[in-house]
């Protein structure tokens, strides 16, 4: 018996000429939650799907439920949930028919696939949509019942690939809240991402995944406490001014601040920093509306540990000062 | 509780009945299982049957088998554009990631595909039935002709399987099917008999299996000769699962890599 779930060795998988997975390490503790963070081709999702049996790994190994995933994937398979980052669903059968569906073919009695159906139908707040056709199902509701449909069989390990990609943030809370119940019931869970506040919210250990690489690991904190720095976001009140205060937060800091419309921001290390700034800015008669100090996000993480950004749904919330 | 894994057979079962009961949504594929054929039918007997063949009643003796063959044709196609539409939508990896027999989601589609082709054949036969056409051989004369149709049908499933499987989305799978079907089935003696063709196609004709397997279903439905066109029917069969299997298998293991 492993400690770990979910555990990976050296996990190494070549398309054509790009290697998409590139010498994996990872593990995951029963009940527990991993966010694989990484941009769009980075290989998160072949990882999930050689965890998951859908690909065999060209070296390395992994065990999930401490059977291997390829010398035992059957076995593998009946311990699993996978949520993929289409909603897999038959969009020509009701919700309750896809459930239905599952339950069969796991092997369940008529009688327990069509209760266990509605339950979960009703769990996902879906049971009012039960009989219509997924086709005319919203995003959301679609994403609820790929979801259901993973947990038909009980599983204690779930997958979860990008799993509110395209959602609008209302109906994202909403899988959130689901999958942390699901993570409270002792669920373990490896879900990938590219939003930053996913990570964040879900998961309590996360690896960043760059072209098929880990290139860091560590709890949310641990990350953010990494590169060690806060970051300085300041908003001249007139447009006009950003390219005067630009150059003044060069020279206090040594760096280019990043521009996102009127805002700049740039890495702070030193804590005389704010003072020095507005004591220049003073002098020079630029007013500010907005001025903060904040630790970094997961996404300036991701800029320092790799040079490039990970896709961010909103903006940062403003602070106005 | 913990439930047993299903055999394999009880999955094809809950397939298939997946494939059948997505027909209520899918009216475009019912009417190409129920309208088409009958549209064909009606056209081709009261329009174009007195010309070919002097009178609308002779044409439909002649052409009511042929046109059975030309529909189990056609309807194979949802054999592909079903496996297509599962591969490229992400479903088929939610059914490798269950402990579902490997082979069960295909053998769940050739299943239902052979429901469907049960459920023309009787559409076309009732139909012809009611136009007036009567069978000239005894029932077993029927049931044997259904099932060289149905059997043709389960070998010619797997060149849309192949198709399904090496398609970037549904739509070229019907646009194949199309483009390919309509030449193989009417470059053959489905609506015309072969000596009213140039000596040359005459050939082409006679060689195709569609032209065959109408043979025996005529030889089978009005008392003539069907044996030998039955046994060749089978032999294509054969033919056509042992080249064709093999290429789908080996394509959708690539597909899957």
């Amino acid at each position: 018996m492993s400690e770990f779930a979910i555990e990976a060795r050296g996990l190494v998988k070549q398309f054509g000429s790009t290697r998409a997975v590139d010498g994996v390490d990872l593990a995951v503790g029963p009940g527990r939650v991993l966010g694989l963070l990484g941009p769009n081709g980075a290989g998160k999702t072949t990882i999930v799907r050689i965890l998951a049996t859908l690909t065999r790994p060209d070296s390395g190994s992994a065990t999930v439920a401490d059977h291997d995933v390829v010398t035992e994937a059957d076995q593998v398979r009946s311990r699993i949930g996978l949520t993929g980052q289409f909603a897999s669903v038959d969009n020509r059968l009701t919700g309750f028919e896809n459930l239905l569906l599952i339950g069969r073919l796991l092997g369940q009695s008529r009688r327990d696939a069509r209760q266990g159906a509605r339950t979960l139908l009703a769990r996902f707040e879906l049971a009012g949509a039960a009989d219509r056709p997924v086709q005319g199902y919203s995003g959301g509701m679609r994403r609820r019942l790929d979801l259901a449909a993973s947990l038909v069989g009980k599983p204690r390990i779930l997958f979860l690939d990008e799993p509110t990609t395209g959602l609008d943030p209302r109906a994202r809370r909403q899988l959130w809240n689901l999958i942390g119940e699901l993570v409270t019931a002792g669920t373990t869970v490896l879900l990938t991402t590219q939003y930053l506040e996913e990570a964040d919210a879900l998961a309590e250990d996360i690896l960043v995944i760059d072209h098929g690489r880990v290139i860091a690991r560590g709890s949310p904190d641990e990350l953010k406490a990494r590169i060690g720095t806060r970051t300085l976001v300041v908003r001249p009140a007139s447009p006009s001014a950003v390219e005067t205060v630009s150059r003044v937060m060069t020279e206090l800091t040594g760096s280019q601040p990043e521009r996102q419309g009127g805002r700049l921001s740039v890495p702070a290390n030193d804590p005389d920093l704010l003072s020095a700034l507005v004591r220049r800015l003073d002098e020079l008669e630029i007013a500010l509306a907005e001025l903060l100090l904040r630790s970094a996000s997961l996404d300036e993480v991701f800029l320092a540990l790799t040079g490039q950004r990970v896709e961010s749904e909103q903006d940062q919330p403003q602070v106005e000062s | 509780m913990k439930s047993l894994p299903a055999s394999g057979l009880e999955q094809t079962f809950s397939l298939a009945w997946r494939s059948i009961v997505q027909l209520r949504r899918n009216p475009w594929e019912l009417g190409d299982y129920s309208f088409q054929p009958i549209l064909f039918l009606l056209l081709f007997v009261y329009v174009f049957g007195g010309a070919i063949a002097g009178s609308t009643d002779d044409y439909l003796t002649y052409m009511l088998p042929g046109i059975v063959v030309m529909n189990m044709m056609f309807v194979t196609v949802y054999v592909g554009h079903g496996l297509n539409t599962d591969l490229t939508s992400g479903y088929f990896d939610r059914l490798r990631a269950m402990p579902v027999a490997r082979w069960a989601p295909l053998a769940g589609r050739i299943t239902a595909d052979l429901v469907k082709q049960a459920w023309s054949i009787v559409l076309l036969l009732g139909l012809g039935w009611l136009m007036g056409f009567r069978m000239e051989a005894p029932v077993w004369g029927l049931l044997s002709m259904v099932l060289l149709v149905l059997v043709f049908a389960l070998a010619f499933s797997w060149v849309s399987v192949l198709v399904g499987v090496i398609a970037r989305d549904p739509e070229h799978v019907h646009l194949f099917g199309f483009t390919a079907l309509f030449p193989v089935t009417f470059v053959s003696n489905v609506f015309v008999p072969v000596e009213t063709m140039p000596g040359w196609l005459q050939g082409v004709v006679m060689a195709n299996p569609v032209s065959v397997l109408s043979d025996a279903s005529r030889g089978l439905l009005l008392g003539g000769p069907w044996l030998a066109q039955a046994g060749i029917t089978l032999a294509w069969a054969v033919g056509i699962i042992a080249v064709f299997a093999p290429l789908s298998l080996w394509a959708l293991r690539r597909r899957l890599k």
